[in-house]
């Protein structure tokens, strides 16, 4: 954290959902365009070889552990598709995966998530809280924690939590609870840039120029005796207005190569994963993308050979794209689903809702290669060895990132354990 | 005596050893009913034997390594051949105490999700995932033609009674059609009210499920579901579109009443000229259509989802196949004592 002296001795507060856009609209209208943080190559190396990243791959709905990550052919609840060989030795994965399974080598497995939350809502809290909701506290989801953990407190105002989703109305989401709105994420819906980050035009920019000068001197006074959170973040919120209209050109994919373009493919999830490779190599902290929709309770092998294959090659092209680029070693990529889904196949060729033995696929920085943790019985209805929680993925997934994931956040003069306490890291997993 | 649909009632009920079973056939000589089931295995009921003890065993076997998804059995009731996931084609001998494969072809890569005979039973068409059509020698298994015009996966094939046009229905609702001697693409009938993208859920939905042609060759009835407000929620309705062959124009849409989470898996055009098709879902069903109805003329309802469904060669005889372990085998006939 930025040292901060509060006259109210308080540390950052959560400003409003409409204070936060009322605020961003309002710098928008006064924009300051020139000067680009990422316009210098050696800049951008430099920031490249030493910042973390994280990219989540969210497949919303429930992915079926047993049409990826951990395919059961020939057993009662195996299904259809039969199991391929990957380019890691004795590892075999979903045939719907065969991009995917050229570049295994980069990534790892997780196989025996034992979350027994089969339900979106809570499952989706926990596997991006790392905790079980609760009442009682309302905790910051997985890119609020990583955007604050790798803010280096440097000069970019960039939003550090991006989600990229395919649908929605797009702003900005109250996520980030106690560690304050700076930290909420910004949603790409469609994989837009954000909103309200282009200067109206009947604004000159001369005029934009000289309004925020003089909020900035209006704000410079008021902070020296009145200094509170909710003014810095306040300020906050208008400097990141401007840097984001600075920067919507990081938000254009058409700005990569039309051979990238045609490699990611045409389709909506093609694109966000372009979008979250350009948006990582410009110093963005946390991207996540989400691809929609695996929750097949009805004809599950039709809709996950649709859902699935579409999947595969955007998704192995970007895990390349960061290895050749060398950036693999600081990006930590994670595909996870809110649950897995059950293995038995219901009437209608479906599979439900289940979390009590499924997979996520991780990789990049500080995951070792080719790692396979835990395993299921023949049939994968239960874990057979190396239990793991939401929690212990959580806290293995900073510690990938170089935090300590056992640290805590100081909120208001209160200590707050980053991570679940009962948990801890997967240590086999990490470099 | 005709069939009669308005006296429709199970007169079998045979149960294989596992559950889900999927694609099922009559040999067309009387003697065999085959259904093929989840567990990759194919079950042979002896239908006389069947008859006089209800816990009649089937034969089991199997080698493919994934579901079939079709079956076919030649005129002679000598051979079957089954459709597998695993791109393979495989030749049995239908008879056979224990039937080992006679013949493997590598026919598509994935799926094969429908086969068919040709009217004089010298040709085999295959559709898949991979979007081919394929027309195969039944003889030595040999590739006749490849056909590739289809965008999406297809879902049904069909050859025309005059044996000189084959037709793969698609996911996308297109049902396309082939002429064999040509080797060429001819034309494609229209059945988009078949597929849906459904947004919210950005999938892909429906497709030409089942195909058939009227035995007199003047009508084409693709069928599947409509109406698929939450394909992964299972809601979806029944829906069969009727093509005049020679215009290939839409005629007439074939609904049902009643049914608000099923589909049709299985279709058959009788001789006598009605249509019959097996609807699953929550519930299932047998649906029957003349050619002016709407909505069908006759419904009868199985006890549990129907999946797969085949009409036996005199056309009394409907068998369905269920995810209970069971093959229902319905008579268009009044009951006998």
């Amino acid at each position: 954290m930025k040292p901060c002296h509060y006259s109210c001795r308080s540390a950052d507060h959560v400003l409003s959902r409409r204070q936060f856009f009322s605020s961003l609209a309002g710098a928008s209208a006064f924009a300051l365009p020139g000067l680009d943080l990422f316009s210098s190559p050696a800049m951008a190396a430099e920031m490249s070889s030493r910042q973390k990243r994280m990219i989540v791959i969210n497949l919303a709905g429930g992915l079926s552990q047993l049409e990826s990550w951990d395919p059961k052919p020939g057993t009662a609840t195996g299904g259809p598709f039969r199991a391929i060989p990957t380019s890691v030795p004795g590892l075999h994965i979903s045939e719907l995966l065969p991009k995917t399974a050229k570049v295994m080598h980069h990534l790892a497995l997780v196989r025996s998530l034992n979350t027994n939350l089969p339900d979106h809502g809570k499952g989706t809290y926990l596997m991006n809280t790392g905790r079980r909701q609760t009442p009682a506290m309302e905790y910051p989801v997985l890119g609020a924690v990583v955007a604050k953990a790798l803010d280096t407190g440097g000069a970019s105002a960039l939003p550090g939590h991006i989600i990229i989703s395919p649908t929605g109305s797009g702003g900005r989401s109250a996520d980030s609870a106690y560690l304050g709105p700076k930290y909420g994420s910004v949603s790409l819906n469609g994989g837009k840039a954000p909103q309200y980050t282009e200067r109206p035009a009947a604004l000159a920019e001369e005029a934009s120029i000289c309004a925020n000068d003089i909020r900035r001197k209006l704000n410079d006074r008021f902070a020296l005796r009145r200094r509170t959170a909710q003014t810095d973040a306040y300020a906050q919120s208008y400097e990141q207005g401007l840097e984001l209209m600075r920067s919507r050109h990081i938000f254009d994919i058409t700005k990569e190569s039309a051979k990238d373009q045609e490699r990611y493919g045409s389709h909506d999830f093609g694109r966000h994963c372009l979008l979250a490779r350009r948006l990582v190599e410009s110093g963005i902290s946390y991207v996540r993308v989400t691809h929609s929709n695996y929750d097949t309770h009805n004809e599950n092998f039709n809709f996950h050979f649709e859902q699935v294959s579409e999947f595969d090659g955007p998704f192995s092209t970007l895990v390349t794209d960061l290895f050749e680029r060398g950036l693999l070693d600081s990006t930590l990529i994670v595909v996870m689903s809110e649950m897995g889904r059950t293995p038995t196949i219901n009437a209608n060729y479906g599979r439900d809702h289940w979390g009590k033995a499924w997979s996520i696929c991780l990789g990049g920085a500080g995951i070792q290669r080719g790692a396979v943790i835990g395993s299921t019985n023949e049939t994968g209805t239960e874990v057979k060895e190396r239990e793991v929680d939401a929690g212990h993925l959580f806290h293995t997934y900073l510690a990938a990132l170089g935090v300590k994931s056992t640290a805590r956040f100081n909120i208001a003069g209160q200590k707050v354990p980053m991570a679940d306490p009962a948990f801890e890291s997967i240590d086999e997993l990490l470099v | 005596m005709p069939a009669d649909p308005k006296l429709a009632h199970v007169a079998l009920e045979l149960t294989a050893e596992a559950r889900g079973l999927m694609a099922c056939r009559f040999d067309p000589v009387g003697k065999h009913l085959f259904a093929s089931a989840e567990n990759r295995s194919i079950y042979r009921w002896k239908l006389e034997a069947a008859a006089k003890d209800p816990k009649h065993k089937p034969v089991a076997f199997g080698a493919h390594e994934s579901w079939m998804f079709d079956l076919a059995v030649t005129a002679d009731g000598q051979t079957l051949i089954s459709a597998g996931g695993d791109d393979q084609l495989i030749w049995w001998p239908a008879s056979a105490e224990a039937p080992q494969p006679i013949r493997k072809v590598k026919a598509h890569q994935g799926w094969i999700r429908s086969i068919a005979l040709s009217p004089d039973g010298k040709l085999l068409a295959s559709g898949g995932n991979d979007r081919m059509l394929r027309v195969w020698n039944v003889a030595d298994g040999t590739k006749v033609h490849e056909f590739s015009e289809a965008a999406r996966e297809i879902w049904s094939v069909a050859f025309h009674p005059d044996g000189k046009s084959v037709l793969g229905g698609d996911l996308d609702g297109k049902i396309h059609q082939w002429d064999i001697a040509a080797g060429k693409h001819v034309r494609s009938f229209d059945a988009a009210p078949l597929h849906e993208f459904e947004k919210g859920q950005s999938v892909h939905y429906g497709g030409v499920r089942a195909l058939v042609v009227s035995t007199d060759g003047k009508w084409v009835v693709g069928g599947g579901l409509h109406k698929g407000t939450n394909p992964l929620g299972n809601i979806q309705q029944p829906l069969a579109l009727r093509f005049d062959w020679q215009s290939a124009k839409l005629t007439r849409q074939h609904v049902t009443t009643g049914f608000t989470n099923e589909r049709i898996w299985g279709m058959h055009y009788h001789a006598q000229g009605f249509l019959v098709a097996a609807i699953g879902g929550s519930k299932g069903a047998l649906l029957f259509w003349n050619e002016g109805d709407d909505p069908s003329f006759h419904t009868f309802a199985l006890p549990s989802t129907a999946r797969g469904m085949a009409v036996s060669s005199d056309g009394m005889q409907i068998a369905t196949t269920h995810f209970d372990s069971k093959v229902r085998v319905t008579k268009l006939s009044a009951k006998t004592a």
